[in-house]
C-alpha cells in the first residue's frame, strides 16, 4: 500500500537549510494499521505531508496507494484519506454541508454524498449534530467529524495526523475504538502519527520509531520491547551478590545491579528464564523472597534506541518562538 | 469540466459562509451610502465652484469613485476571513482531495464578486434619488468594470494572505498599501486638482486609470480613450492576480 525509499525533505529557512527528514524507507501492507511514532518535530508530519501530496520530497521515491507519488499526485489524492493535524472542517460551515461537499470534491454525486454522508455519521456517533455549526462541537466530535470527512470516498489508505492530540482521555479511549473498528470492519488500511507511547502501543500492529529525520526502529510493539531492551527481572532474595552473580551466568542477561536486599537485571525473555534462575537458586540454597518481570514499555524501547527518553526529546534545546502556521 | 464543478462547489460553499455571517456584506452597503449621505452635501458646492472639476455634477464625480472604493477596498480584506480557515485545516485538507486547486481560488474570489457586484447595484440605485443622472449602458459597463477590479483584488488578497499565513502579518501590509493607494487614486478628489507633481505621482497607481474611466463611462464616454486605458488596466490586474493567486493555492506549503 505504501512504498517508500529514500524519501527526504529539506527547507529552507532564514537560518539555513533544516533537513527534516533525512531519508526513510517504509513499506506498509494492504490491511495494516501501522503507527509512525517520535516526538514532536521529528520529521513525522512531514513524511506523512509527503506521502499525501501535501510537499515534494526533495529526495527518494514512493508508490502509494499504486500510484507514483513524483508523477501521479493526482491518482493518490483519489485513492487516499486523510485527517490532519488541525481537523479540516471549516469552523463556521454546518456539519452535514461539510461533509457532502467533501464527497463532491471525490466525484460523489449529490445525493450519493448526502446517503454517504448520513452513513457516516450514524457510524461515527454524530447524529444530531448535521445541522450545528461545526465550532460549537466538542473536541471528540470534532475529531470524529474530520476522520468522517476522510472517510467520505471510502479510501483504500487512511492517513491520520496525531488523531488524539488535545482530546480528554475519555474521548481518547473512545477515538481508538472507533480507529480499530474502522479497521477491524472495513480493512481500511491504517497509517497515523503519534508522540504517544500509550496510542501507538493500544492501537498498532506494527511501529515505526522515528527520530531527528530518521526511522530509528521499526517492529510490532512486542517485537521493539523484546529486542531492544529486554525484561526487568527483580529478585528479592537474602544473599544479593551470590543471586547476582548467578544472574549474570543466565544466557543473555545484562545490567545486572545488586540493590539493597535486591537485584535487577535484563534478559531477553524474563518469562523464560525464571525457572531455570529458581531452580539454581534452590539448588544453591537461597532464600528468594520475591521476583518480578517488568516488560519494557516503548519509553524503554525510545530510550535504548535514541539515548533520550519520549519527555525529554520533546523539550527544545534551544526555546524557539511559536510562529503561527508553519508547516514543520 | 472539474475545474467548473469545482469553482462552483467552492462558490456555493464560500457563499452560505457569508450568508451565515452577513455583517460585513452589510458594512460593506452601509459604508457607501454614508459617503453618499454624508460626503456627497459636501461635494455639490465645491464642484459648482471649483474650476478644474471634471465635466459631469458632482454624483457623476462621487458614485464612480465610491464604485471604485468598494470594489478596491471591498476585495483588498478578504483574504482575512481565509486565514482562520487556513488554521483549521481546511485549505490542506481540501488539497488532499482531487479538489482543482485553481477552484480553491477562483470559487472564493467569484463569491466575492458577486457579493461586490449586489452591494455596487444597490449603491447605484441609491444614488438616484440623491441626484445621479448617468446613461444606464455607461452605468452597466462602470459596473462591469468594477466587477473586475474587485475580483482583482480578492484574488490579490487570498495570494497574500495565503502567503504571509497570519493576521499580525496580513493587515499590516494591506493598511499600509490602503492609504496611498486611497490617496493617489483620486476617489475623494479629482487629481486634476492636483498641483502637477502630485497629479504625475498618481499616474503610476494603476486604480487612478480605473476611476478616471469609469467617472468617463458615467458621462457616456463609452469609446474614450481614458475608457479603454481603465478597462485594459483592470483586465489585466485581473490577469495578474489570477496567476499570482492560482500559484499560491499550487505552491506546497499552501
Amino acid at each position: 500500500m505504501i512504498h517508500a525509499r529514500g524519501l527526504a525533505r529539506t527547507f529552507k529557512t532564514r537560518r539555513g537549510t533544516v533537513e527534516a527528514v533525512t531519508g526513510v524507507d517504509i513499506d506498509v501492507s494492504a490491511g495494516e494499521l501501522v503507527g509512525f511514532l517520535g516526538p514532536n518535530g521529528a520529521g513525522k508530519s512531514t513524511t506523512l505531508r509527503m506521502l499525501t501530496t501535501l510537499i515534494v520530497p526533495t529526495a527518494g521515491t514512493a508508490t502509494v496507494a499504486g500510484h507514483d507519488l513524483l508523477t501521479d499526485a493526482a491518482g493518490i489524492r483519489r485513492q487516499i484519506g486523510y485527517v490532519g493535524q488541525n481537523g479540516g472542517a471549516g469552523p463556521d460551515c454546518i456539519v452535514a454541508d461539510e461533509l457532502i461537499l467533501q464527497g463532491r470534491f471525490y466525484g460523489l454525486t449529490s445525493a450519493r454524498a448526502r446517503t454517504r454522508a448520513t452513513e457516516l455519521i450514524e457510524q461515527l456517533d454524530l447524529v444530531g449534530t448535521e445541522n450545528r455549526v461545526v465550532n460549537t462541537l466538542s473536541g471528540g466530535q470534532r475529531r470524529r467529524l474530520d476522520i468522517a470527512m476522510g472517510l467520505m470516498h471510502l479510501p483504500t489508505l487512511m492517513f491520520l495526523d496525531e488523531p488524539s492530540t488535545g482530546l480528554d482521555p475519555q474521548s481518547r479511549a473512545n477515538l481508538w475504538d472507533h480507529i480499530r473498528s474502522l479497521h477491524a470492519e472495513h480493512g481500511t488500511t491504517l497509517f497515523l502519527t503519534t508522540h504517544y507511547l500509550d496510542e501507538a502501543d493500544a492501537l498498532c500492529d506494527r511501529i515505526l520509531v522515528i527520530d531527528t529525520g530518521r526511522i530509528v526502529a521499526e517492529g510490532t510493539p512486542d517485537e521493539l520491547k523484546r529486542r531492544v531492551s529486554g525484561d526487568l527481572v527483580l529478585v528479592g532474595a537474602g544473599e544479593p551478590a551470590r543471586v547476582a552473580e548467578l544472574a549474570a551466568h543466565l544466557p543473555g542477561s545484562s545490567d545486572v545491579v545488586v540493590d539493597g536486599a535486591g537485584v535487577r537485571f535484563r534478559v531477553p525473555d524474563g518469562a523464560r528464564v525464571l525457572p531455570a534462575l529458581m531452580r539454581e537458586l534452590d539448588a544453591a540454597d537461597i532464600a528468594m523472597t520475591s521476583v518480578e518481570v517488568r516488560r519494557p514499555s516503548l519509553d524503554d524501547v525510545f530510550l535504548a534506541v535514541t539515548g533520550r527518553t519520549l519527555r525529554d526529546a520533546e523539550t527544545p534545546t534551544t526555546p524557539e518562538p511559536a510562529t503561527a502556521g508553519a508547516s514543520r | 469540466m472539474s475545474v467548473l464543478t469545482d469553482t462552483w462547489l467552492i462558490f456555493q460553499r464560500s457563499m452560505r459562509q457569508s450568508l451565515r455571517n452577513p455583517f460585513w456584506v452589510i458594512i460593506g452597503i452601509v459604508q457607501p451610502f454614508l459617503y453618499l449621505a454624508l460626503f456627497g452635501p459636501l461635494l455639490i458646492p465645491i464642484v459648482q465652484s471649483t474650476p478644474g472639476f471634471p465635466p459631469g455634477d458632482a454624483w457623476q464625480v462621487l458614485v464612480p469613485a465610491l464604485l471604485v472604493q468598494l470594489g478596491l477596498f471591498g476585495g483588498l480584506f478578504v483574504g482575512f476571513a481565509i486565514l482562520a480557515e487556513f488554521r483549521a485545516g481546511v485549505i490542506e485538507r481540501m488539497r488532499v482531495t482531487p479538489v482543482s486547486r485553481i477552484a480553491l481560488l477562483l470559487g472564493r474570489a467569484l463569491k466575492d464578486t458577486v457579493v461586490l457586484l449586489i452591494q455596487a447595484v444597490l449603491l447605484t440605485v441609491l444614488a438616484v434619488p440623491f441626484g445621479l443622472r448617468a446613461p444606464i449602458g455607461g452605468v452597466l459597463v462602470g459596473l462591469v468594470l468594477v466587477a473586475v477590479l474587485g475580483f482583482a483584488m480578492a484574488c490579490a488578497s487570498y495570494a497574500l494572505a495565503m502567503q504571509v499565513k497570519s493576521e499580525e502579518a496580513f493587515l499590516p501590509i494591506v493598511q499600509a498599501v490602503f492609504l496611498p493607494v486611497l490617496l493617489l487614486s483620486g476617489i475623494l478628489l479629482p487629481l486634476s486638482l492636483a498641483p502637477l507633481w502630485l497629479f504625475n505621482l498618481s499616474r503610476v497607481n494603476p486604480f487612478v486609470y480605473v476611476v478616471d474611466a469609469t467617472r468617463a463611462v458615467f458621462l457616456g464616454d463609452l469609446a474614450s480613450t481614458t475608457a479603454l486605458v481603465g478597462i485594459a488596466v483592470a483586465l489585466v490586474l485581473a490577469v495578474v492576480t489570477v496567476f499570482w493567486g492560482v500559484r499560491t493555492f499550487q505552491r506546497e506549503s499552501a
